[in-house]
């Protein structure tokens, strides 16, 4: 049966070819549309994931501020998140890393620079996983030599600052000139902070008459702490153009220090705040981020870490909300792409019902040499599968082309706009088999009323024929 | 060889399928329908009845008749007597709507669909007025494709085939395209098929019509060979008298869908 259908195929060469194209060009837009939608799914994955904000878990002491809601909050009091609750965390199933959000207000100049080219800026602490982050791909000088090194990563934009360069535009390319970056990397950047410095002596301060100046009560004195200004010489080691881990302090950072060291300067911190007001809280933590080493544990540690006493987020609902959303879009897209091979199914009930019309004799001597009705339909359904298997394979060739097309175009438009080249398509070899089975599919069921039609073709009519 | 009773048609299972239940029943339903296992050919009060417009045409009406084994019968008659459908109710390329088929053994009433297929691949040979050769095959390819059907190995088809051909005097031209041939090469070639698959019924419907008079007896001449070396039944249809009785032993006059005459052939043989 399929060498007389290859047969029949050869014979109407030209119609079955354009057949075939129908069909390709159908598979091909929806290749070309699904991989569009996987390639943009995954391109926000990996932004997102390298962003640090989906394998993190951002952990605070549970909230003591009584307000109009109060009545909703555990009245209990809050666990201290201390180095205690540091070390509960790290042996948390699934998790990778824990180290505390460090994010302080200082004051920096370059070595030799006068007192008034002197800026405040906000410090950040990297971890060392914070490597793989985007915002590293290219960025100029090298990563920290170790966790405690008094080494800085700047931001350019800071950077244009400390060399007295006037501001990129936003969209414009924010990297450095190599020059430029020559004249910081390897330099000493002077930082001033407050510090914190635990077990101080409290100092007696003048008060007005009408508040009561607790540092002079004895039982809160001894955890009492001064604050004190320090001086530091940092390395500048390396300059990125934008923050890594933005996400995770909302992109206002302008100096990261390895997060051990920046713990070591024990900088004063917004949180300090309470330990001032309330003596004996000891030394606590703003916030500690849990980083797990899988993305889909997230939910699991976060609950853990609820369990423990603590106020746990992460960003894992945004990103099943994401999922959702592609899941939507690629529902829409493989709609929208199937429509070309639902008219190109068209095609082949219209080219097979037309061969019946033309081989309705050939059809009627079959019949009367013994074919069954099962063997007329089956070199219909052969006929149909052969069209769908080259249209499908030619398809997902035709797909993945436009697919390249697609990227090529946009990222010569992105490149123009000064933008980083992208992979915004993506052809997965189950697309590839889906499409092909799907394509196979969808012409066998084109194919089930010519070759039900032909079945039934009654041989003696058939057999006159002209 | 197979005795018994016979079953009649309409079947149950068949009569919804083709819509016939409203057709009335023949006229020979009375008729005794014993048959003894010598007959290769057993039909019995057979109706076929055509729609044309609002009215129905009996062409074939109440028609029985027996065939022996290696007999070699012509069924004669004017155009439209009915004798082409009573060869394609034999053939099983129809069903009648009333009667019965006995063909070596086999009730074609009890036959569904693929069973007649079956029945057509193994049992009949057909050869036709127009030869009915698959243009864009080869002679070679026309007379293997009954074995196509009867799903025979390949290498025994290529035998059978050269045989086939060679029986027929086409080895030569087995290459050739239908288009290529003369008539009579045509007509030997759709013989050279028809005998593939080894049929114990050869039906011929008016085999010589399309050939001039000699290319006629060659190929009369060349079925008659056939008939007598392989015992194989011949139920051939024409409208030549002269030919009837140069190669049929028995004639069966059709008129209007009904059997008008029945005469042995005494002149068979003293024709040549």
């Amino acid at each position: 049966m399929v060498e007389l259908a290859g047969r029949n195929l050869r014979e109407a060469g030209l119609r079955n070819s354009l057949t075939t194209v129908g069909i390709s060009v159908g598979v091909a837009s929806l290749v070309a549309m699904l991989s569009l939608g996987i390639g943009l799914q995954q391109f926000f994955n990996r932004q997102l994931g390298r962003s640090g904000l989906f394998d993190s878990i951002f952990v605070a002491q549970r909230s003591e501020f009584r307000g109009p809601r109060a009545q909703q909050v555990d009245l209990t009091p809050p666990k201290p998140l201390d180095d205690a609750a540091r070390r509960s965390f790290e042996k948390v199933s699934g998790v990778d890393e824990v180290y505390p959000y460090v994010s302080a207000v200082g004051e920096f100049r370059l070595e030799r620079s006068k007192p008034e080219d002197s800026h405040f800026s906000v410090i950040g602490g990297l971890p060392a996983s914070a490597r793989g982050s985007e915002a590293f791909d290219d960025f100029q000088g090298e990563f920290y030599s170790s966790g405690e090194a008094p080494e800085a990563i700047i931001l350019s934009d800071f950077a244009r600052v400390l060399l007295g360069l006037p501001p990129q535009p936003q969209n414009a390319e924010q990297k450095l000139t190599a020059e430029q970056a020559q004249q910081l990397l390897g330099k000493t950047l002077v930082l001033r902070y407050a510090q914190r410095a635990a077990d101080a002596a409290p100092q007696p301060t003048p008060s007005p008459k009408s508040q009561k100046d607790e540092s002079s009560d004895d039982d809160s004195d001894s955890s009492a702490f001064n604050v004190i200004r320090k001086q530091q010489d940092l390395k500048i080691v390396g300059i990125v153009s934008s923050e890594p881990y933005r996400g995770m302090r909302q992109g206002r950072t302008s100096v990261l220090l390895p997060v051990g060291f920046a713990e070591m300067l024990n900088m004063i911190q917004p949180g300090d705040v309470r330990s001032l007001i309330r003596p004996g809280m000891g030394k606590t933590y703003n916030n500690i981020v849990v980083r797990v080493s899988k993305s889909k544990d997230v939910s699991a540690v976060e609950d853990q870490i609820k369990k423990l006493g603590f106020n746990a987020f992460s960003i894992m609902d945004a990103s099943q909300n994401l999922s959702r959303a592609f899941f939507f879009l690629d529902t829409f897209l493989a709609i929208f792409g199937s429509l070309a091979l639902a008219v190109a199914s068209l095609g082949i009930v219209n080219t097979l019902v037309m061969a019946i019309l033309e081989r309705r004799r050939e059809i009627g001597i079959m019949k009367a040499l013994g074919a069954s009705d099962s063997d007329v339909k089956r070199i219909f359904f052969v006929e149909a599968g052969t069209m769908g298997i080259l249209g499908g394979a030619l398809g997902a060739g035709l797909g993945w082309v436009i697919g390249r097309v697609i990227n090529l175009g946009t990222n010569v438009y992105m490149s123009r706009h000064d933008f980083k080249p992208q992979d915004f398509w993506y052809v997965p070899l189950w697309l590839v088999i889906t499409a092909l089975v799907f394509s196979v599919v969808v012409s066998l069921f084109a194919g089930l009323y010519p070759a039900s039609r032909a079945a039934r073709l009654n041989p003696v009519e058939a057999l006159r024929h002209e | 060889m197979t005795s018994g009773t016979l079953r009649r048609w309409p079947p149950a299972t068949l009569m919804n399928h083709a819509g016939r239940s409203n057709i009335r029943e023949s006229p020979g339903d009375s008729e005794n329908l014993e048959f003894n296992g010598t007959e290769a050919v057993r039909a019995v009060s057979l109706v076929r009845h055509y729609k044309l417009g609002g009215s129905l045409i009996p062409a074939v009406d109440g028609v029985s008749l027996a065939a022996d084994h290696g007999e070699f019968i012509a069924l004669l008659g004017a155009s439209g007597s009915g004798k082409s459908t009573l060869l394609n109710l034999i053939a099983g390329l129809d069903r009648p709507d009333s009667g019965a088929i006995v063909v070596e053994g086999q009730d074609l009433a009890t036959f569904d669909s693929l069973s007649l297929a079956r029945y057509r691949r193994h049992t009949v040979g057909m050869v036709f007025q127009a030869f009915n050769l698959v243009p864009k095959m080869t002679l070679y390819e026309n007379v293997e494709l009954p074995m196509r059907f009867a799903e025979t190995r390949r290498r025994e088809r290529k035998a059978r085939a050269l045989e086939a051909l060679e029986k027929v005097g086409l080895t030569d031209r087995m290459r050739h395209r239908p288009s290529e041939l003369s008539g009579g090469e045509q007509q030997r070639a759709a013989l050279a098929r028809a005998l593939v698959n080894r049929p114990k019924v050869l039906l011929a419907d008016e085999p010589t019509g399309n050939l001039d008079s000699k290319t006629g007896i060659e190929i009369m001449d060349l079925i008659q060979e056939l008939n007598r070396a392989l015992n194989m039944t011949v139920i051939m249809v024409t409208h030549e008298r002269q030919l009837a009785e140069r190669y049929a032993a028995r004639m069966i006059f059709l008129s209007d869908g009904k059997v008008q005459n029945e005469t042995a052939n005494h002149k068979l043989g003293a024709a040549r």
